[in-house]
């Protein structure tokens, strides 16, 4: 046999026993183990109301009320204000399309949307525009960013308590119980998990 | 505690963990490349494939070997690719398009993980696992074995062999990456990182909506991603995304393992070459590189220039709560100082200065430290370099580490370096050229062309990370970045391993007076001087043009 088709047929082979242990085998054992070990980690941290799944602790979803008009791709959908809300999303929470909306620091696009957000987001809340803060107003990097920052839950307090007719200190211990530290005390950012929250909120009464 | 003290916290104990992985690590990685033992298994591994485990190869040999693992798994890939939607564990995804299969098939191969389609919706569990992540562990392997045959050149005296090539790639699989994979997948998945074979799981959501939870192997995946700096998300959104980079400390671990192989190799060169003070210089400018980088970027996105930002009031587009500015930006640099390209914030929306250090940073040819093995080998070209400047200033033939740098290792060393530039600038400029091309930007004018100079950057020097507003899933940027990602991988590989032979030739030349220290502090400020004017002076009207205008502006 030529020296180049042996070559070749070394490669292959060497391929093949190489997608057998580290494609075939290596990923079913480590399925196994985190399955055995920490199933609800393993299967996405998924979160239940009243027995019924709601989504995944992980990944944040859009509180919005209904469209007027399903059909009309058009129609911007309006936050509900019975709900706390997450930051503005890239791809509408929706885990078909992750990502971001890679507008550029000076974008014009970007620019405009930062203002139209900090008018909309002030007068949903009833807070002065210049203290929205700048996580309210940016989409995040995943468009399933389940956090927020702690000042922007707690600007919004006052206005889930009047919509849903419960007490604002009440809301307030909810904020602060579902707060995320930093993980190991300097890792990362605080936040405040949404889905958690709401999930928390829909329970009062 | 506040943001700052966190943001130090969290840069010391990245560094203090790789610090204490350099020793161990870097020597086993050396007993790895040079012991004549075989493990029972890898020799009924060799019978099976047909390889003589005792038998050094020549230079040309072990180069063949490379090219023809890395064509065969280009056209498996690309198999496995257009047929999945025939395989298991499809999910229902389309059927994809012949130039972003090819494209997608040599960016795996190629150690790059440029990705033009978006993970969950264009590929199938099987071929995550049995492709992509095969490729992350095995093109991560042939970047260190590469570099093992290099350091055998200095370390081998009158022999025309470099070292087995399908030894190296085994055993640096199997004893070296797998373990670690293992190990970190599992503290992943015992985080949140998502490890399971379901598809797209429908929840009715609080208010009553729809929402499809996604699964996958993601776990297992992730690690290899990282440790392999390849840099393939499983998802679109990448690191970004809460099932594969849930929290703060799931980033710390992630930022580590891109890391953790490529900055303790140096002292497997210093191991192997039998002076551990020469790993310590190489080392040393490794680290100088990517603190600054890191500080200048945390810093540049903490002030949060640009209208856009201004007006939010930091610099957020883009980034995710739990990660912060301290957080994305240490990856940021990371990312793009090594060949891995994964991305927990998209660079695209970064600070003009902080997003065009990301591209500097490519530029620098992704040696501090760089990918898994090529960042030393590119590195240790740059030192070859050095010597030679030093040696031209006192008029005397330049050696480096006992072997004569002739005309001969000159003109490899010189091809290196020429090679990636070219490709970058002559991509690039060809797209600006094109009104097609220049149509896929998503952003305009300096911006504008700082994605397309991204692109070609990221995909000569095998990032695979990308200002992600360019439109690339068309013929046009398939085919050229294709290209890009197949000349910027092994063109650079035929001169290494070229001058592996070259060295490994000659006779060693007993340091005199008049030899240039090569472990002293001395050097790593030559040195580091060479790897700024070579890149500096080759990209500096490229930058001028992108992120330097805008950021002046």
């Amino acid at each position: 046999m030529p020296t180049f088709l042996r070559t070749h047929l070394t490669a292959l082979r060497m391929l093949l026993v190489m997608t057998v242990i580290l494609g075939i085998a290596y990923p079913l054992l480590i399925t196994g183990i985190s399955q055995l070990a920490f199933p609800a980690k393993a299967n996405g941290s998924v979160v239940k109301a009243d027995g019924k799944e709601i989504g995944s602790s992980l990944l944040g979803q859009s509180f919005d009320l209904p469209k007027q008009n399903p059909d009309d791709p058009d129609e911007q959908a309006q936050p509900d204000p019975k709900w706390f809300q997450p930051r503005p999303s890239a791809g509408g929470y929706d885990p078909k399309s992750s990502g971001a909306s890679n507008l550029g620091p000076n974008s014009d696009e970007l620019l405009k949307a930062v203002e139209e957000r900090r008018a909309a987001v002030a007068a949903f809340d009833g807070v002065d525009p210049a203290s929205v803060p700048p996580d309210a107003l940016t989409a995040s990097g995943s468009g399933l960013d389940p956090q927020i920052s702690v000042a922007y839950a707690e600007q919004q307090v006052k206005r889930v308590a009047e919509a849903r007719g419960v007490p604002a200190e009440r809301l307030e211990q909810l904020v602060a119980q579902y707060t995320d530290g930093r993980s190991l005390g300097f890792l990362g950012q605080p936040g405040v998990n949404v889905v958690l929250l709401n999930r928390a909120v829909a329970d009062l009464k | 505690m506040s943001a700052t003290l966190a943001g130090w916290l969290q840069a010391v104990a990245l560094v203090g963990a790789l610090a204490l992985c350099y020793r161990p690590l870097g020597d086993y990685i050396a007993r790895l490349l040079t012991t004549a033992k075989h493990l029972r298994a890898e020799k009924a591994l060799y019978r099976l494939v047909g390889v003589d485990g005792d038998a050094d190869q020549r230079w040309p040999v072990y180069l063949r070997s490379v090219l023809a693992f890395s064509a065969l798994s280009v056209l498996f890939l690309y198999g496995l690719i257009r047929l999945q939607t025939h395989l298991l564990l499809s999910l229902g995804v389309p059927e994809m398009e012949a130039h972003q299969a090819w494209n997608t098939a040599i960016s795996f191969t190629a150690n790059t993980n440029w990705q033009s389609y978006s993970g969950e919706s264009a590929m199938g569990h099987l071929v995550q696992m049995a492709g992509l992540a095969v490729q992350n562990f095995v093109s991560a392997a042939v970047g260190i074995a590469v570099v093992a045959a290099l350091i055998r050149g200095f370390t081998r005296n009158r022999t025309d062999r470099v070292g087995n090539f399908w030894v190296d790639l085994t055993r640096i699989s199997l004893r070296l990456l797998l373990p670690i994979a293992i190990v970190f997948a599992l503290v992943l998945a015992a985080n949140g990182v998502v490890q399971n074979f379901h598809g797209f799981h429908e929840v009715t959501t609080l208010t009553g909506g729809q929402q499809a939870v996604p699964g996958g192997p993601v776990a297992s995946q992730e690690v290899i991603k990282l440790l392999g700096t390849n840099g393939g998300g499983f998802y679109n959104a990448n690191s970004a995304h809460p099932f594969e980079n849930p929290t703060g400390f799931t980033n710390l671990v992630e930022i580590f393992l891109i890391l953790v192989i490529a900055f303790s190799l140096p002292r497997t060169f210093g191991r192997m070459v039998g002076d551990h003070r020469q790993g310590y210089a190489i080392v040393a400018v490794m680290g100088l590189f990517w603190v600054a980088s890191a500080v200048l970027i945390t810093f540049f996105e903490h002030q949060h220039g640009g209208t856009a930002l201004q007006a939010a009031g930091a610099a957020m587009e883009g980034k995710e709560q739990r990660l912060g500015i301290a957080g994305s930006s240490l990856f940021a640099a990371s990312t793009t100082l090594t060949s891995t390209g994964a991305v927990n914030s998209f660079h695209d929306s970064y600070t003009p200065f902080g997003g065009g250090l990301t591209i500097f940073n490519m530029m620098l040819g992704e040696i501090a430290p760089g990918g898994t093995g090529s960042g030393l080998y590119g590195m240790l070209i740059l030192a070859i370099v050095a010597v030679f400047v030093a040696g031209l200033m006192v008029g005397r033939t330049p050696e480096y580490l006992g072997k004569k740098l002739g005309g001969r290792e000159m003109k490899f060393a010189s091809l290196y370096i020429l090679t990636t530039p070219t490709i970058v600038l002559i991509g690039a400029g060809t797209a600006i050229a094109l009104p097609g091309e220049r149509a896929g930007m998503l952003n305009s004018g300096a911006h504008g062309f700082s994605e397309v100079l991204y692109a070609f950057t990221s995909a000569a020097n095998n990032n695979g990370s990308a200002f992600g507003g360019i439109t690339v899933n068309t013929a046009w940027y398939d085919t050229a970045l294709g290209l890009a990602m197949v000349f910027g991988r092994f063109l650079p590989m035929v001169f290494v391993l070229a001058l592996a032979g070259s060295l490994a030739r000659q006779q060693p030349v007993p340091a005199s007076a008049g030899t240039l220290p090569t472990h002293k502090p001395l050097f790593v400020g030559l040195l580091s001087g060479v790897v700024l004017i070579v890149v500096g002076l080759t990209y500096f009207p490229a930058l001028a043009l992108g992120p330097i205008a805008e950021g002046l502006h």
